[in-house]
């Protein structure tokens, strides 16, 4: 009897871990399981995309990288064309060489050694290849030198397997005698724009976007440093600053094609000479990067201790001398850090620099700040329209060249904030 | 002359009276601790060189924009310039050569008619540089001279050269809010002239978009320029497909890499989804147009659609969307680590499962934060202009179909813009104020958004 009375535990237990329950449990650990794999699968499809596009990018780019080329020998003392030193040093000396029709002795050669059909898929300006070269090294003008040189774009096609049937015959013809191959073409990156895939390079958007940045880091740069000095160390809390800082964090949120409208209506007004210039598109990329290096800066000023301002306070530096002796020496590599990642942004934009006309045809590398130009993305772009085949592998060999400057500029602000990372 | 000669010649000055004002500020010291000087011999220094400096760069700002002008008012006096052509644009273009020529950055002229003008701008060219050089040259001697006999043993140069620093310091961040103020008014007074020819209700609420960039600017068809197809356009690729694209793997990615994986992966991981971010639009819209657009046409006629467009909407929003995960990702990410730790360990100790914490706790805690994301993550992808200008369409279209073609608000404002008419034409205005219109549209959804995240982070500090 007495044990009867004796409270017992376990039915408390056992009854609550019914079927019903034991049910429940599966189907909210199986709940579990599934967003957890769900989880899962979005990561693995956000950098499944990431490693097909840059895979899709590399595998066309490399094939950007090379050309078709015909093997020709030239008998250059044959030929007949004289030249000395002196003169292959003038700017004139591209003239002077076609003059004494070297343009008809390359093709008379090439008929020779590639047949009626081959030679009349040598480039038509395959000559300036080998003039280029003779100016490079004038003692070839006395042997006898094998040149490659570039095929046009139908048999470039066609020995990629394109385009009609007897091109391609001729191709594997010309490529089975060695005549005709892929050749890796480090031209591309010293050339610049041109009509035929065969002929191209980026050298002149390279060059463009170089200068363009540069006007973007000497106006961006210092404006943003200051102004990221002054709102954080010295700026009185009122209506005014108040002003100041929602403009710059909206400006941060603006879309970049604004301030295309903004550069087309106000600097190319004032300035209706240097459309399509570097200064303009850098004064344009600037005001759009400026609100970046701000947001950073502040960052970078607010990870500051006060104790360092305290302490240079505390020995009678005056609040100028606190800030520019003691935390912008300290907050300097943060905001080096945003301006980095603010210029790979100005460096990969096109819209703005559209609006403001820099998608003209370049054929020559900007030789200064008001020269027209065009940078890698807008070459990138205008080489898109081109439905040409050739020019596929051309604009993604572009695009490998834009991601790696990119992939540089980013590494390079991870090792600066990983060296000048502070604990306090 | 080139501002950046001014500038240097300025610098250079600089330099000298910099050097000058320090070696005069070193006889100040007499050793005597009582006659102490009251600044530093370097700010002496400093007060000579910016009352060198400050002073040209500002005539150099004037300048630049006033001298071409000069220049070319000059060349119109002269009596080369009157057997011009009146028609401004002819003349126009040969003023153009003949001035590249002038300055030496092309070798010759295409019209002989414009070779006669070349002496005279050489000539005007060459004396507005030199009336540059010696204005700079001037100034700069005047200023330093000024503050180089101001210098004194007593003389608190420290204070002015600090007070010059504040000013600058202010100016500089003066430049925003002239950057916004820029952006605004040039926005709005060509928007205003549009709509003194198509009226707003005409543009606003029209369906029908077409201009015609040839017609002639007196009689324009307003009923042409109903931007409501755009408007659509704009939202269906960024604000409906994208989002549908990026609002729940950018969600569920943050949720993975933050609540379940290893701390390793998620190191690793993380940067590359950031890479995603970082690839410049242009690649994407390349990507979109040549590999995406044609598959998703392809995988659409093998189904039987076979009114399926190359320039679908479908192509440009799934793109947008990718690029727009690790946006979506990082906000909720940043918003589920603000929610504090107290209320997911509770729901953990009471037997809860980690998905059901995070369905039922973490997620409507962090939610205010995740829709603000949303809408700053909606008004990059409506702002967006590569991607839709090269996988999108430029004709305009009211449908809800996602494989028709479609355009947008930043296809039709790259269009309009981009050709060869007039700055007066009533259809290069109308992409001001398409421009405009979605500037209001992204400030606000920006303006929201700020004030929701404040507000949020707030409720839990």
């Amino acid at each position: 009897m007495s044990t009867a009375a004796l409270p017992d535990t376990t039915p408390n237990v056992g009854p609550t871990r019914t079927p019903a329950f034991e049910k429940r449990l599966a189907k909210r650990y199986r709940a579990e399981r599934n967003f957890r794999l769900l989880g899962l699968s979005a990561v693995v499809f956000s950098v499944a995309v990431l490693v097909f596009l840059l895979g899709n990018m590399a595998i066309n780019g490399i094939a950007g990288f090379q050309r078709a080329e015909m093997t020709v020998s030239i008998n250059l003392p044959a030929t007949q064309i004289s030249a000395d030193a002196a003169q292959l040093d003038t700017p004139e000396a591209m003239l002077w060489l076609k003059k004494q029709n070297l343009a008809e002795a390359v093709q008379l050669e090439a008929e020779m050694q590639l047949g009626k059909a081959g030679a009349a898929q040598l480039s038509p300006d395959a000559w300036r290849d080998v003039a280029a070269a003779i100016i490079d090294d004038p003692t070839l003008l006395g042997r006898t030198a094998s040149f490659d040189l570039p095929a046009t774009s139908a048999m470039a096609a066609a020995l990629r397997g394109d385009g009609p049937p007897e091109t391609r015959a001729l191709a594997q013809r010309l490529a089975d005698e060695g005549k005709l191959a892929n050749n890796w073409d480090w031209g591309f990156l010293a050339r610049s724009d041109a009509t035929s895939p065969q002929a191209v390079g980026i050298w002149a958007a390279l060059k463009g976007s170089m200068l363009t940045m540069l006007v973007t880091l000497v106006l961006a740069f210092p404006i943003g440093v200051l102004s990221a000095l002054y709102l954080e160390e010295y700026a009185p809390k009122n209506r005014w600053t108040d002003i100041i800082e929602v403009s710059i964090s909206n400006l941060a949120a603006v879309p970049s094609i604004i301030f295309g409208l903004l550069g087309l209506s106000v600097f190319l007004w004032l300035f209706p000479n240097l459309r399509s210039a570097p200064l303009i598109g850098g004064m344009t990329l600037a005001l759009m990067t400026m609100p970046v290096i701000v947001i950073s800066g502040r960052n970078a000023i607010k990870a500051v201790p006060p104790s360092i301002r305290d302490g240079a306070l505390a020995i009678g530096a005056s609040p100028v001398q606190v800030v520019f002796h003691h935390v912008l020496p300290l907050a300097l590599p943060g905001m080096l850090t945003g301006t980095i990642i603010g210029m790979a942004r100005a460096l990969g934009e096109t819209a703005p620099l559209l609006l403001i006309g820099m998608r003209a045809f370049v054929a020559t590398p900007p030789d200064g700040f008001t020269s027209p130009a065009t940078v890698l993305p807008m070459q990138i772009f205008l080489w898109s329209d081109e439905i040409d085949r050739g020019f596929v592998e051309r604009t993604s060999a572009a695009i490998i060249v834009l991601l790696v400057f990119l992939l540089v500029m980013n590494g390079l602000a991870i090792y600066l904030r990983n060296k000048f990372e502070k604990r306090w | 002359m080139s501002p950046i000669t001014l500038i240097l010649i300025a610098l250079g000055l600089g330099l000298v009276g910099w050097l000058a004002g320090r070696a005069k500020a070193w006889g100040f010291q007499t050793g005597d601790a009582a006659e102490r000087p009251a600044s530093r011999p370097v700010y002496h220094a400093w007060y000579v060189a910016l009352w060198v400096v400050l002073p040209v760069l500002g005539f150099v700002v004037v300048w630049s924009v006033l001298s071409p002008q000069l220049v070319m008012q000059a060349v119109l006096a002269s009596p080369a310039a009157q057997d011009l052509p009146a028609m401004a644009f002819e003349r126009d273009a040969f003023l153009g050569e003949a001035r590249a020529v002038a300055l030496g950055q092309a070798p010759g002229v295409f019209n002989d008619d414009a070779e006669a003008l070349i002496a005279p701008f050489r000539e005007a060219i060459a004396h507005y540089n030199s009336v540059g050089v010696m204005v700079t040259v001037l100034i700069a001697l005047a200023g330093g001279a000024l503050a180089f006999l101001r210098l004194k043993p007593q003389f608190g140069a420290r204070t002015r050269v600090e007070r010059t620093v504040m000013a600058v310091l202010l100016v500089a961040s003066l430049v925003a809010i002239l950057t916004t103020f820029g952006i605004f008014a040039s926005l709005v007074f060509e928007t205003v002239r549009f709509f003194g020819i198509v009226s707003p209700v005409d543009f606003l609420f029209g369906t029908k978009w077409g201009p015609d960039t040839t017609a002639s600017p007196d009689a324009v068809d307003p009923t042409r320029y109903g931007a409501v197809p755009l408007f659509w356009g704009t939202i269906f690729i960024g604000a409906i497909i994208a989002m549908i694209v990026a609002i729940p793997l950018g969600l569920m990615s943050a949720i993975y890499l933050t609540q379940y994986a290893d701390p390793r992966v998620r190191t690793w991981i993380k940067p590359l989804l950031e890479i995603l971010a970082g690839v410049p639009t242009v690649v994407y819209g390349y990507f979109a147009a040549l590999t995406i657009a044609p598959a998703i046409r392809n995988a659409a006629v093998s189904l039987g659609i076979a009114s399926a467009s190359t320039e679908s909407a479908l192509a440009a929003g799934i793109v947008m969307g990718v690029m727009i995960i690790p946006f979506v990702s990082s906000m909720a990410d940043d918003s589920m680590a603000a929610v504090p730790g107290a209320m997911r360990d509770g729901s953990l100790a009471m037997g809860a499962t980690k998905s059901e914490t995070i369905r039922k706790v973490l997620f409507p805690a962090a939610l205010p934060g995740i829709v603000a994301g949303i809408m700053l993550a909606v008004s990059r992808a409506i702002g967006e202009t590569m991607i839709v200008v090269m996988a999108a369409s430029p004709a305009a279209n009211l449908t809800a179909n996602p494989l028709e073609p479609m355009s947008t608000v930043t296809v039709q404002i790259v269009k309009l813009l981009t050709g060869e008419q007039s700055t007066d034409h009533p259809a290069t205005l109308s992409a001001f104020a398409l421009g405009f219109v979605l500037f209001m549209v992204t400030l606000a959804l920006n303006f929201i958004a700020l004030r929701v995240v404040k507000r949020f982070r707030e409720a839990y500090e």
